[in-house]
């Protein structure tokens, strides 16, 4: 599977707090946490985010609130992948069980620049730089997890019996 | 090589004898929670597998904490779906308004979680147990659904690293003191997919109010879970709370850790954590004149009697400084009642503090507490990223009860040492 577009780029320890603020947890409807996504970060991110674009960030993206709403964000944003150089433990397990591809890859996210256009393939790992033809080897998911993005998430794969 | 104590719980769990770190292991969970946020989604998830129970309604706990008393419409919506499905459900684990606390003080005090067990919440915090000598971690809606459904939830074995701690703590100085000290050493990220041991004779030294904090703000640091062994503290906790056995599990002499880290508890001061991460900490003498809009006391970090107490001890008698808002909040109502008995909330009230009833509001820029812009608060919650309390221009400064208390009464981040000469 190939996902491609266009990068936005934020720093280290991107938290979760910004990623969809608390005061809009009283909802956990897809649309309305999209529409609040990054607000306290970035402003604009919802007027520019195109469907496809990919996140580009330093370390420890995703840090505090086990907040599922905060993936559920991104996804909902038309984001197809994030690339990190490290994530936090519960936004990068909330990612997998909600089908939200995320790829860590110290290089990769030091070098790619905002507003470069970026294809990850998510099934070898590799990550290209379409802007600088600059080609990346992230690590592909482990088997057990893999047994879980390819069902469709966690409860898809409770339903098919893949794992439970 | 041997096993950390994390490793001896999760293998003990999984059936396997021998566990190393980052193999992948299903364990068998003794309790699932989430609170009014996080459980529509999981029961959403849930009810998508068509299955017509839990795997355990005596194990599955739902704690309305976060926004309860209602905040607005949407919130009380999210309230009702989880009173709906324990109804259903028939499940006694649903904790609502005049029966909630915050939900880490509350299960630990409720005896619902005891030493050795394996638990997950959706709910970052969720690693406070450790303090119990428990496996417990934070895990998001669709882990709780899928905990719900079959028992179990998958792990990545941490490895971990290892507090070695020694002496005692100096007056004025608390738990929070030491996990922002850690946390300041260590960075937001530190401990990053790892369990934090805290071990020596130092942590025996340490009270039980001052491990529930330690161990809560473990995942501040990046942490799978904190934890700490059980010992004689732990056992006389249980004795008055535990509903089930409590099983007692030690770490391999041979044990393989990933870092060790002596900290003598004697050298640490009231510490602070600037805005806008855990990490931005400074001892509480090296830092200028900060002026401050607002106090919190209270929250899953820092609400249990034992911090409302020594916030009290400052406060007595006093005023809070003139435009000051001070809120305090008592995290169970056991320890709400507890405080009214005692005469704190009186003395609070009389001092020019509010005091509420349990809520997580304030700490996470709900209600109850939420700042305008620019403004500053002194809180003894857990995280001070952008925006947290409310608006993103304001600033929260994490800090103990002691210094929170302190810093009410001159209306500026203050030294309690030098309140309390």
């Amino acid at each position: 599977m190939i996902s491609s577009g266009k990068v936005i780029k934020y720093g280290n320890n991107v938290d979760t707090d910004v990623i969809i603020p608390a005061r809009y947890l009283n909802s956990s409807e897809p649309e309305f946490l999209a529409a609040h996504c990054m607000e306290d970060l970035d402003k604009s991110f919802h007027e520019k985010v195109n469907p496809g674009d990919i996140i580009v960030a330093g370390e420890n993206f995703g840090c505090g609130s086990s907040r599922e709403h905060a993936p559920a964000a991104i996804k909902a944003s038309s984001i197809s992948v994030v690339i990190a150089k490290s994530f936090a433990r519960i936004f990068y397990r909330n990612s997998i069980n909600i089908g939200l591809a995320i790829v860590e890859c110290p290089t990769a996210a030091e070098e790619i620049q905002d507003g470069d256009e970026v294809s990850v393939n998510l099934s070898t790992g590799v990550i290209t730089n379409k802007t600088t033809g600059k080609e990346y080897q992230s690590e592909p998911f482990p088997e057990f997890i893999q047994n879980i993005i390819s069902a469709g998430g966690l409860v898809e794969a409770v339903k098919k019996g893949v794992i439970g | 090589m041997g096993m950390t104590l994390s490793q001896k719980i999760l293998a003990a769990h999984c059936g396997a004898d021998k566990l190393e770190a980052g193999q992948l292991v299903l364990c068998n969970l003794d309790r699932v929670h989430g609170n009014d946020v996080t459980c529509p989604p999981a029961i959403r998830e849930f009810n998508k597998m068509g299955l017509d129970n839990v795997f355990d309604k005596d194990k599955v706990t739902m704690v309305m904490d976060h926004f309860v008393p209602n905040k607005d419409i949407k919130a009380a919506e999210q309230c009702k779906i989880c009173r709906d499905f324990c109804n259903e459900h028939a499940m006694d684990g649903f904790y609502d308004v005049g029966k909630m606390g915050i939900e880490h003080a509350l299960l630990p005090e409720s005896g619902l979680v005891v030493s050795g067990d394996v638990t997950i919440g959706a709910d970052s915090h969720t690693c406070t147990y450790g303090a119990l000598g428990a496996f417990s971690t934070g895990v998001g809606s669709t882990d709780m659904a899928f905990g719900m459904a079959t028992g179990k939830a998958w792990f990545k074995v941490p490895s971990a690293i290892k507090f070695e701690l020694s002496g005692k703590l100096s007056p004025c100085v608390s738990g929070k003191d030491v996990i922002l000290h850690i946390i300041g050493m260590i960075g937001v990220d530190g401990a990053l997919y790892r369990s934090m041991e805290f071990t020596g004779e130092g942590a025996h030294n340490l009270s039980m109010s001052d491990r529930f904090t330690i161990c809560n703000m473990a995942i501040e640091a990046g942490a799978k879970n904190g934890i700490f062994e059980v010992d004689d503290k732990t056992l006389e906790y249980e004795k008055e709370h535990a509903q089930r056995e409590p099983k007692i599990f030690h770490a391999d002499p041979d044990a393989e850790y990933d870092e060790v880290i002596k900290i003598d508890l004697s050298e640490i001061k009231p510490t602070v954590a600037f805005p806008h991460l855990p990490e931005n900490t400074h001892t509480v003498d090296e830092i200028g004149e900060v002026k401050i809009d607002q106090v919190v006391i209270g929250s899953c970090t820092n609400g249990l009697y034992d911090d409302i107490k020594t916030a009290w001890e400052i406060i007595k008698g006093h005023k809070v400084a003139e435009g000051l808002r001070v809120i305090i909040i008592p995290a169970t109502q056991k320890v709400y009642l507890r405080c009214l008995e005692e005469g704190f909330i009186k003395d609070f009230i009389e001092a020019g503090c509010i005091v509420s009833t349990p809520t997580c509001g304030p700490c996470l820029g709900g209600y109850m507490g939420v700042l305008a812009h620019g403004e500053r608060c002194v809180s003894t919650t857990n995280r001070n990223f952008v925006g947290r309390m409310g608006d993103p221009t304001s600033e929260v400064y994490l800090a103990s009860p002691t210094t929170a208390a302190a810093s009410a009464l001159t209306g500026k981040i203050t030294d309690p040492r030098e309140a309390t000469i």
